[in-house]
């Protein structure tokens, strides 16, 4: 048994009196030497336990021991041994990396040679010394996070509380992080790491994991894991649409979960449920099954009850829907002799170029999607995916190049292809203050609709997404997948052609982005395009074709299992989505330097 | 790696926190404009505001002179209101034909000199004139009254001078304006914006950069430091009170030089005075930013804290003396009420030391009760 550096016992934080708990009588211990992940979706309350451990929250009841000390009465001397770096890294941004540094060795008393000493160390383990003049305003996320952590690591606490420190971070200085983590803990440092990606849980120690302010599970996340082998299988060569075919089977009885993963199923199955047959799962005859390894999101799921059997009414209401942009067809058919116009092709980037000063934030960048397909922008970040989401929305205007949406030109007639594409943005747009239904008659105004057809588009949205309960309630104050669909709905609102989705599910439970998809999906069958960017791999197995993109230019394009061959070594298994964007990024970067 | 921890809290480590965190505030100062222009810039586009844009003073007044009958000792009059440098005449035979002008605001005020003006004159009997106001701006319409009686008695004077007879008023009422002899209103407005101009200020400052600390989650970090309440007030309160400090000199500056305003008292006298309102003000920004964590929210809170009591109940424009009672109570714990007052003894009198201390006194109680208020609500934690 290691040592133990926190204990919880039966902690308590309520925020007012009579809601619900943010961490309800919680009993835990976090050890030293490891790495502890503390696991959940958003509002789960990993914050609000972060801080109370950080002395910076007072449990409403309970207590918690920090080395030894009360987290409320002996709070400075907690403050003085215990490194903490909080969501948003806590740096001041006018300052330079080193007066940073200065500030928090001053501050925790850091001096003479230990100063001088600490310094240099954390500046080599964090790859900062170059960069100590610069101001900490303009330094890339990673590399604000790595100051943030050198400055929490000042005083060499034997603790460090590190709140969602992978947030907004490209998977390759995610994995930096994780490299100087382990460097820790092999010093004997306990580590606590606050998460809502779930592939995460997997490289720690221990989790706790998180929901509604309880515990779901605490120990060995491979055990959790290992608790559902047999029960996680792959369907692969499916023939026809992979999207219908895991419509149905989710209305399986037995079937406790299953996404997408490129062109293959990932499907779990309920505990004791007899052994699966391909051929029972309409995936055409040449369909093959086989178990895999299971992850711990699998376990997740399975722990939050899998994902819902409801089959969205929307699919049948899309079903019925018209084929895309009939509903604008009137005022469209002056479009149909624009030269780029093709029934099959729904976007077309072509050379499209974007300055800003000397910096040129999009190169040439040129793809075109299919009708129906689903395109997803990765890369890490500042690499141009945004500028490049903009321009296509018509919410930015290209320095050159070409752009057509559903055939009309963007830059020529912005408004008339702005009013054949739904824009999702990433955080919540709406306004909170209206109710559910004041939204989607507000939204339905805005898109130009009027009178019966308007009252139609409202009718259909509350229908499809099951509003009918919700009406009356204030857009703020739904839970966070109703706020996602209530977004949804008023981003289709007219029906467009082509969607655009910006990071949709950032921060979105899994059991939440998996109903996301579902309605997506059921939209993609139904004929719309959609094109995503996103920094979730999870996400980016949906898609159909992905682009790379990387300092302003596509460095490649391929389904997500191109991908992840282009980039497999002979002597391994199929690598992750996430290796394939490391080691693509790598192998780039190789390159320019040879070059 | 692990070091065995320093659990002193001496005053040198204490000292050498609060130093790190100044410093640390004065490169934000130095490198966020925002806080520069507020303490340089914004007082003296303030006070070109109120300094030439605002005047109580009627220096063109537009009166309307209906003379009945036209005689000699009409003209007469007539001409010494228009060598005056207050009026601006505009002559009629009747009053009616002034009427309308006066209703839609063209004019100030009518004079009405009848038809029997100049043989009620020549009988001495009492003057024959009549003066029309306008009662919806009290103000102006007692400036009128007061320029034309003015007239009307310096012209009755010269009269009885050129006819050689000694007119007898049983009373000679002689006006001595003392501090501003001239009367010109700037002479006061410009030492109470001062006032007005600080107390924004002061809360501004304040109020932006402790909600800044919240806003950009740079609070979080540094609670989870060993710094304590006192240390983090007074690394706030500090470089914004040299600020302050600098925006006063700035006002000043700009008041003596540029608007002729005397500056009869002593420097001492008025760095006392501001220094002592100076923590008011700042501690008013303090709470602002305690009660919300949000810049815009922080800074509206500050305003309407500051500027509208300071306009109201600080005496700078309304005179408190003629308000009911409860309400002059309550000025007096508005900080400005004594700076105001401080401030337009300093410029326009000079050192009046029992007025000053008491104001001194005022000001200081109330910076300590405020301080002790800010102190009371600055969290160490984030609930």
């Amino acid at each position: 048994m290691k040592e133990a550096l926190v204990t919880l016992h039966g902690v308590t934080k309520r925020f007012t009196p009579q809601g619900a708990p943010a961490i309800a009588a919680l009993t835990a211990s976090i050890s030293a030497g490891q790495v502890t992940g503390l696991v959940g979706t958003d509002g789960a309350g990993k914050t609000t336990l972060m801080r109370l451990m950080a002395g910076l929250l007072a449990p409403s009841d309970g207590r918690i021991e920090v080395l030894g000390l009360d987290s409320l009465k002996d709070n400075a001397a907690l403050h003085r041994r215990v490194g903490y770096m909080p969501q948003r890294f806590g740096l001041y941004e006018e300052l330079t990396v080193q007066e940073n540094l200065d500030l928090h060795a001053d501050l925790r008393n850091v001096t003479g040679a230990e100063r001088k000493a600490s310094f240099q160390r954390l500046l080599e383990f964090t790859g900062l010394a170059p960069f100590t003049r610069r101001y900490a305003g303009r330094l890339s996320g990673g590399m604000k996070q790595k100051l943030g952590l050198a400055c929490a690591l000042l005083s060499s606490p034997r603790l460090m509380l590190l709140d969602e420190p992978s947030v907004g971070v490209d998977p390759i200085s995610r994995r930096e992080l994780w490299r100087m983590v382990y460097e820790l803990t092999a010093r004997g440092v306990g580590v606590v790491w606050s998460t809502s990606y779930l592939d995460e849980a997997e490289k720690c120690a221990e989790v706790i994991v998180l929901n509604a302010g309880q515990a779901l599970y605490q120990g060995d996340p491979r055990v959790m894991s290992r608790d559902m082998a047999g029960r996680v299988f792959l369907l692969s060569d499916i023939a026809g649409d992979r999207r219908s075919v895991l419509a149905d089977v989710l209305q399986r009885a037995d079937i406790e979960d299953g996404v997408i993963q490129g062109a293959q199923l990932r499907l779990v199955t309920k505990a004791g449920a007899v052994a699966m047959d391909a051929g029972s799962l309409n995936a055409g005859a040449s369909a093959t099954l086989a178990a895999t390894e299971p992850r711990f999101e699998d376990a997740f799921v399975a722990r939050l009850g899998g994902i819902p059997k409801s089959r969205p009414v929307f699919e049948t209401r899309m079903a019925e829907k018209q084929a895309p942009g009939d509903a604008l067809e009137s005022d469209s058919d002056s479009d149909s002799d624009s030269e780029t116009y093709s029934r099959e092709v729904a976007v077309v980037a072509d050379g499209l170029t974007k300055r800003f000063g000397d910096f040129t934030a999009a190169d040439h960048i040129s793809f075109s999607i299919k009708r129906g397909e689903i395109f997803g922008l990765l890369g890490p970040n500042g690499a141009g995916k945004s500028t490049i989401f903009k321009m296509l929305c018509g919410l930015l205007r290209a320095t050159s190049g070409k752009a057509t949406v559903d055939g009309v030109d963007l830059f020529r007639s912005p408004s008339k292809a702005r009013s054949h594409l739904g824009y999702m943005a990433q955080k919540f747009s709406l306004y909170g203050d209206l109710s559910v239904l004041q939204n989607l008659e507000f939204f339905s105004g805005v898109y130009g609709l009027r009178g019966e057809r308007r009252q139609a588009a409202v009718r259909r949205a509350i229908e499809a997404f099951n509003f009918a309960p919700h009406l009356d309630v204030n857009a703020g104050d739904l839970p966070l997948g109703y706020k996602q669909r209530l977004s949804l709905a008023c981003a289709i609102m007219h029906q467009p052609a082509v969607l655009f989705l910006d990071e949709p599910t950032s921060g979105v439970d899994p059991i939440t982005r998996r109903e996301f998809w579902g309605y997506i999906n059921a939209m993609v069958r139904g004929g719309v395009t959609v094109m995503v960017t996103t920094h979730f791999m999870d996400e980016a197995e949906y898609c159909d074709r992905l682009a790379l993109i990387y300092g302003g230019k596509t460095i490649t394009t391929g389904t997500p299992d191109e991908l992840k061959a282009s980039v497999q070594r002979p002597d391994e298994g199929v690598p992750t989505l996430e290796e394939a964007f490391i080691r693509l990024i790598e192998t780039h970067d190789l390159d320019q330097e040879a070059a | 790696m692990t070091a065995p921890v320093d659990d002193t809290n001496t005053l040198a480590v204490r000292w050498r926190r609060l130093r790190a965190l100044m410093k640390k505030e004065w490169l934000q100062i130095l490198r966020d404009p925002s806080a520069l222009i507020v303490a340089l810039v914004l007082p003296l586009f303030l006070l070109f505001v109120f300094g030439y844009g605002v005047s109580l003073d009627a220096s063109s007044v537009r009166l309307g002179l209906a003379i009945e009958s036209p005689t000699s000792e009409t003209s007469w009059f007539q001409a010494s209101l228009e060598n005056t440098p207050f009026f601006r005449i505009k002559t009629a035979r009747n009053r009616a034909a002034l009427d309308d002008e006066m209703m839609t605001g063209h004019l100030d005020g009518i004079v009405v000199l009848a038809g029997d003006f100049s043989q009620k004159l020549a009988r001495g009997e009492t003057a024959p004139v009549q003066i029309i106001t306008d009662g919806s701006d009290p103000n102006t319409a007692g400036l009128v009254s007061g320029y034309v009686q003015g007239a009307w008695q310096s012209w009755l004077a010269q009269r009885a001078l050129s006819s050689g007879a000694v007119m007898a008023l049983p009373i000679r009422i002689e006006a001595q304006v003392w501090f501003n002899p001239e009367l010109k209103s700037r002479r006061f407005l410009v030492p109470g914006s001062i006032a007005l101009i600080q107390m924004l200020i002061g809360t501004l400052l304040t109020a932006l950069v402790v909600a800044r600390e919240w806003e950009r989650g740079t609070i979080e970090s540094l609670l989870a430091t060993p710094t304590g309440v006192a240390e983090f007030l007074i690394s706030k309160l500090v470089p914004n009170f040299m600020l302050g400090m600098a925006a006063m000199a700035v006002s000043v500056t700009a008041a003596v030089f540029l608007f002729d305003i005397p500056l009869r008292g002593s420097l001492l006298a008025l760095v006392a005075l501001t220094a002592a309102f100076q923590a008011c003000a700042l501690s008013v920004g303090l709470l602002a930013s305690t009660v919300s964590h949000s810049q815009f929210v922080a800074t509206q809170i500050a305003m309407f804290a500051s500027f509208l009591p300071g306009f109201f109940l600080s005496g700078f424009i309304f005179d408190l003396s003629g308000t009911p009672l409860a309400i002059r109570l309550l000025s007096y714990i508005i900080p400005a009420r004594h700076y105001v007052q401080g401030l337009q003894t300093i410029f326009l009198a000079g050192d009046v030391p029992g007025l000053l201390l008491r104001c001194m006194a005022a000001l200081m109680g109330l910076a300590c009760v405020l301080l002790v208020v800010v102190v009371r609500n600055t969290r160490t934690r984030l609930d």
